[in-house]
């Protein structure tokens, strides 16, 4: 035997765990247990007298097919085809022990999250009075940090990213606080909407374990928001569920629950939720398909199908579109589903493809959004003219722009690529660092917006 | 000679209660022993063995351990425990109750001569 052909055999085992690491039916330590089988035939064949590459053909062979493998395997440990959703899959993998504290950490982040909402009425700010209007501005500020905090610990971030985070929820803390916005002005409303957003990326910069350059991470972060979006809604419909169930058992044996549940169920969960689902997401990531994506497959015709249809409309009754304060809205939201079902596409879009189908689906979709941006544009433009600026027209036309200028460029993007002119990670690196815009902008509503209006 | 798949699978998992009895064992270590215990002419797959071996584990009737012998790889090891020993014993009644007819069988039945090996594998 030589060096080199020892160099080699290691290299096919390498290939072997490799293709066998594919298999869900096969775990890690399954892996390492046939591995070793594998080496010891091999052994005892090139003790034979076999060349090694012989050796490790025949063992392989005598292996078996690995699907028939597979099968074995899946009859015996049925569950995993299931995927363990909550229990940490690999109890002998090296990070056992981290893996172990993982779900005491969660709780405790949780917990955290939960007694936070409670804190303030230990001050006598009650949630159900006139005080709603200081929840609504802190919303963010009783979930968020314990769950960037459950990130720290879970990407070991060093000191200074945890200063920066611990600063910037400070600043989102001063900000919703040091204002003196009224609860009924338009400044008020836009702090508790983009206050959110703008510690949600925060959140993000937890996530990626304070390596936001890397656009890899940056694309994990979005796969994760639109997971974490998903299970939180399932845990909100559990929670629904729950709540019904205590109220009206409660009420049967004469006991009033509302209390009990408005002022303790409701926002504590609700808080609890936000870093669970987060603990969910992590749990089962690379273990069943991701979610965002199958929807996103399913909603982009159906979207493209409706914008086009809407285009139609507005072309043959040749009407602009009419804007009222709430159909403002309702077209931002609509970009945004928009831009989420690009971002989602993009995500879970295996980045060698080629352009197929669904690519000039999304093309399509993405084109009819912009036309509609426009026309929602010229609106506000109308009517900012003829009114003036106020908060609430400057966040929607800044939003608007925001929007507009991805779309726009996504689109071109989108374009090369189908034409098979561009790679399809431009327009992947242009989506992640898109982020920062987005951050940038939330920020500037918060921070800026109600000195800039004066408080209006 | 070809054992029936059915035989296999019912004799597989006495003979590794058996053989981790003797004492603890690994999977290819295992595998070869059976292969020497029934003169080459029970072959079992690794898709029997691993699966088995997991399955046992699970019922209780072995338990699993990795260890690292100075200077080589990490190897999984199987025990037998004392729940598996009772079912091993459990497992001898069945199957001496089983040889047992099977004999009684075999010795009324004229028309099949007693098992006698093969000349060429008397050697064996």
């Amino acid at each position: 035997m030589t060096l080199d052909s020892d160099s080699d055999l290691e290299g096919q085992i390498a290939q072997w765990r490799a293709y066998t690491r594919r298999r869900r039916e096969l775990h890690h330590a399954d892996t390492e247990e046939l591995e070793d089988h594998l080496r010891s035939r091999i052994t005892e064949l090139t003790e034979a007298g076999l060349r090694t590459d012989e050796a490790f053909l025949i063992a392989v062979k005598r292996m078996g097919s690995l699907d028939e493998l597979s099968r074995e395997f899946a009859r015996e440990h049925s569950e995993r085809l299931w995927k363990q959703l909550v229990l940490p899959g690999e109890p002998d993998a090296p990070a056992a022990a981290r893996t172990r504290r993982e779900l005491p950490v969660m709780v405790l982040c949780a917990a955290l999250a939960a007694l936070a909402i409670k804190v303030p009425s230990w001050f006598g700010l009650d949630l159900a009075d006139e005080d709603a209007a200081f929840y609504a501005r802190n919303l963010s500020l009783f979930a968020l940090p314990a769950l960037a905090a459950y990130f720290a610990w879970q990407r070991r971030v060093g000191v200074r990213v945890v200063g920066a985070l611990a600063a910037l929820f400070a600043l989102g803390g001063v900000a919703a606080n040091a204002y003196p916005l009224a609860g009924d002005s338009q400044s008020f409303g836009l702090t508790a909407i983009h206050l959110p957003l703008a510690l949600w990326l925060v959140v993000g910069v937890a996530y990626v374990g304070g390596d936001w350059r890397s656009e890899r991470r940056r694309m994990d972060f979005i796969r994760f928001t639109g997971e974490w979006v998903i299970y939180f809604s399932l845990l909100a419909l559990g929670g629904g569920v729950l709540t019904a169930f205590t109220a009206g058992t409660f009420r049967a044996i004469g006991i009033d629950a509302e209390g009990f549940i408005s002022s303790w169920l409701l926002p504590c969960g609700g808080m609890a939720a936000v870093v669970v689902s987060a603990w969910l997401v992590e749990a089962k990531q690379s273990v069943i398909e991701n979610m965002a994506p199958v929807l996103t497959r399913v909603f982009t015709p159906l979207f493209a199908a409706t914008l086009v249809a809407f285009l139609a409309a507005v072309a043959w009754t040749t009407s602009g579109i009419d804007v009222e304060r709430d159909v403002l809205i309702l077209f931002d939201l609509l970009l945004v589903v928009v831009l989420g079902l690009l971002l989602y596409a993009i995500s879970a879009r295996d980045a060698v493809a080629r352009p197929g189908l669904f690519d000039r689906l999304q093309l399509a979709l993405v084109v009819s959004a912009l036309v509609i941006d426009v026309l929602v544009l010229v609106a506000i433009t109308g009517r900012i003219t003829e009114w003036g600026f106020s908060p609430n027209k400057t966040a929607a036309l800044g939003e608007n722009i925001v929007l507009l200028t991805n779309l726009a460029w996504s689109a071109w993007l989108f374009l090369g690529f189908v034409r098979g002119r561009t790679p399809f990670a431009r327009l992947e690196r242009w989506q992640t660092r898109y982020l920062a815009v987005y951050a940038g902008w939330a920020w500037v509503v918060v921070l800026a917006f109600p000195l800039v209006f004066d408080f209006a | 000679m070809h054992i029936t798949k059915d035989l296999v699978a019912a004799s597989a998992t006495p003979l590794v209660l058996g053989i981790l009895a003797e004492g603890e064992s690994y999977g290819y270590a295992i595998l070869k022993q059976v292969n020497e215990l029934s003169g080459g002419r029970l072959e079992w797959t690794e898709g029997l063995l691993y699966p088995l071996l997991h399955r046992l584990e699970r019922l209780g009737h072995v338990e699993s351990y990795w260890q690292t012998p100075p200077g080589g790889r990490r190897r999984k090891y199987y025990r037998i425990t004392d729940q598996g020993r009772a079912e091993l014993v459990e497992q001898h009644r069945q199957w001496a109750a089983v040889v047992d007819a099977l004999r009684g069988v075999w010795n009324t039945t004229r028309s099949i001569n007693p098992i006698v090996a093969p000349a060429w594998e008397a050697g064996r």
